[in-house]
């Protein structure tokens, strides 16, 4: 198979929801790759974590299109009502991330729930949407 | 039963579009088809309710919306025409909807009508006409034919493409790829997502014909995890198209071979850079390659690819079967045929617009958009992504093709569109410029990892001290043409274009003379 690892990490990491330390040896010694090689590209990128998530991700868009519809407003809301920053993880047991676009830039402000993509995210949508998917 | 059109594209579902198809697949005269969107995204969910062979559009429609829809006779209008209902969500014929009916829609004309993973409609709106038509000619009259077009790179490099697959053409290999960059990561951009979503097939075709063209019998598509729905329509596409014939080891009794996988990136932006992609096809870290060689001489594995964008692939196969001339009598100058823009941002009508290239700025942003969502005046529009430069209300009239705008200090990128109102703070939309390119920079150029933190930096000293020293100024000029000059890909090297066109059309916000 051309390229293993990143399709190997991401079946990890969808069924575990991270990728443990005990998986890299393993992973280096089945694609032939040293530890480092496995660690780098883990590290390289930024969907991949090395600790366990929350019950629930939360992944707010911060590009260009959804700060000019009040994306940083918002934002600010998620923080507040979670009481965490970005990249940490808040009440509810809910993981909070940033990320640079959703391709819904049309529909801005965007959030992402659990793989579940949402639009025209208000502040008082977002609670509406917190109280049914992040309950 | 009347057919009722529901999309399934990510944007009508963000918005609601499975509670709307729940609520009328519960009616039984409704028999509901998923099909994609028509790009028309303030108007989703967008609903269409087929009457005597017309689609009769409503939207934007919620599930709470659809009990009144059909007491005003919805559901009933198939049956009695001559009595349309009557409810204010009602937009009539939606290919009669002027934002629509306007277009030149080439790329996108079977997107928001067929259903996407039904081979049967797509070959019976045109599709696999195009392969059929390749699969008669030789792999030279397929690359004459795509260089004929005029088609350039629609993912924002503008290279053109029968250039690229001529050099993979002619460079003798044991094994040559297709890959798709489906690495859609521009801000204001989901013209591939849409298109993935809303019409799979084209794309599938129009890589099995590069595979023909080149000599290459195995592809990949590179697509962005932010992308699920793609993910999910594209691995049951690849699946029937498959089945049908249109993928394997003898396409369509032809005894031509083309394999095609999806795989999913990981986050990073950088990889839409095309030999960073490859390094990540590759299960490596995605750091940008050194060139020469380019891909198309050592790519994947170092063997000859093709690297194209989703829309320049899917444009492909209307150009084999249409001929070259019906897309290059489209456009301006060196800028033939269309391109999928997609206005978003503050505008009261985002979506996507594909027309021929030399349409103004002004034209998509008013004539189609409406002005900003917010009433306010606008006062920037940002072209081609987060690289992109920002244009100021006095330079609307800029026609939207690659000479015009590199003439403005500008480009197309992908073609996004976005639009700020007189809110925006353009320092800080410089500094968010800088801050990611440090955040995504792949860290293998020093201009690019090292110069986009000291650019943050600079941005920040220089609103902060309100008297804007000269020296700070003048540093960020230099570190600008630092990084464009010396940086090892267009992360870096087109970085300058939001920071420079910022401090340029917007001096006061950095507290600058005018």
């Amino acid at each position: 198979m051309v390229g293993a690892l990143l399709p190997a990490l991401h079946a990890i990491q969808d069924e575990l929801g991270y990728i443990p330390d005990a998986a890299i040896a393993q992973l280096a010694d089945a694609l032939n790759l040293s530890r480092a090689e496995v660690h780098g590209t883990i590290s390289f990128y930024h969907d991949f974590r090395t600790t366990p998530p929350g019950r629930h991700v939360l992944r707010v868009c911060r590009a260009e299109a959804c700060q000019a519809m009040g994306g940083d407003a918002l934002a600010a809301h998620v923080q507040a009502t979670l009481g965490c920053g970005f990249h940490e993880t808040g009440r509810g047991e809910v993981t909070l991330e940033e990320v640079f676009c959703l391709g819904n830039c049309a529909c801005a402000p965007a959030v992402m729930i659990d793989g579940r993509l949402h639009g025209r995210v208000t502040a008082a949508r977002f609670d509406e949407l917190a109280d049914k998917e992040l309950a | 039963m009347t057919r009722v059109f529901v999309p399934s594209d990510a944007a009508a579902r963000s918005v609601g579009a499975d509670a709307v198809a729940a609520v009328l697949a519960a009616d039984p005269r409704a028999q509901v088809i998923r099909n994609g969107s028509r790009g028309l995204m303030w108007l989703e969910p967008m609903i269409e309710v087929e009457v005597a062979g017309r689609r009769i559009a409503y939207g934007p429609v919620s599930a709470a919306d659809v009990p009144g829809l059909i007491a005003a006779g919805m559901l009933d209008e198939p049956a009695l025409p001559q009595r349309p209902a009557a409810h204010p969500l009602r937009l009539g014929p939606a290919d009669e909807i002027p934002y629509l009916q306007s277009q030149e829609r080439l790329t996108f004309a079977r997107c928001g009508i067929i259903d996407p993973l039904d081979v049967t409609d797509y070959e019976r709106h045109d599709g696999f006409r195009g392969l059929a038509a390749a699969l008669a000619l030789s792999p030279a009259e397929i690359v004459e034919r795509v260089t004929r077009s005029g088609l350039r790179g629609r993912g924002g490099a503008a290279f053109p493409t029968g250039v690229k697959w001529k050099t993979v053409l002619e460079t003798p290999a044991p094994q040559k790829y297709v890959v798709c960059n489906a690495d859609e990561g521009d801000s204001g951009t989901f013209s591939d997502r849409m298109l993935m979503e809303g019409d799979p097939f084209v794309l599938v075709e129009g890589m099995v014909i590069a595979g023909l063209a080149v000599g290459a019998t195995r592809g990949f598509i590179y697509l962005r995890s932010e992308y699920p729905d793609a993910e999910r329509m594209l691995a049951r596409a690849i699946e029937r198209a498959t089945a049908a014939g249109y993928l394997g080891d003898d396409i369509r009794g032809s005894k031509r071979a083309f394999h095609l996988e999806l795989r999913r990136g990981a986050g990073s932006y950088v990889c839409g850079e095309e030999t960073a992609l490859l390094e990540s096809l590759e299960g490596k870290r995605g750091e940008v390659r050194f060139r020469p060689p380019v891909p198309a001489v050592a790519g994947l594995l170092g063997a000859p690819t093709v690297v194209n964008n989703v829309n320049t692939l899917a444009s492909v196969p209307i150009i084999l079967d249409r001929g070259p001339a019906y897309y290059a009598d489209l456009g301006v100058g060196r800028s033939r045929g269309t391109v999928a823009f997609q206005l978003a941002g503050n505008v009261k009508r985002g979506g996507l617009v594909e027309k021929a290239l030399g349409l103004t700025v002004r034209q998509l942003v008013y004539d189609y958009g409406g002005g900003t969502a917010s009433g306010r005046p606008l006062r920037a529009v940002q072209i081609g992504g987060p690289l992109g430069a920002y244009l100021p209300e006095h330079e609307l009239d800029t026609p939207l093709d690659y000479e015009a705008l590199a003439a403005k200090n500008a480009l197309l990128g992908h073609g996004g569109v976005v639009v700020f109102d007189d809110t925006v703070d353009m320092a800080r939309m410089a500094r968010f410029a800088m801050e990611f390119c440090a955040i995504e920079s792949c860290g293998k150029c020093t201009p690019c990892r090292i110069g986009s933190r000291r650019g943050v930096e600079l941005v920040d000293q220089l609103v902060k001290d309100k008297r804007a020293p000269a020296r700070s100024v003048a540093l960020l000029h230099e570190l600008c043409d630092t990084m464009t000059n010396a940086s090892l890909c267009a992360l870096g090297g087109m970085t300058a274009y939001p920071v420079e066109s910022a401090l340029r059309h917007f001096p006061e916000d950095f507290g600058l003379p005018r």
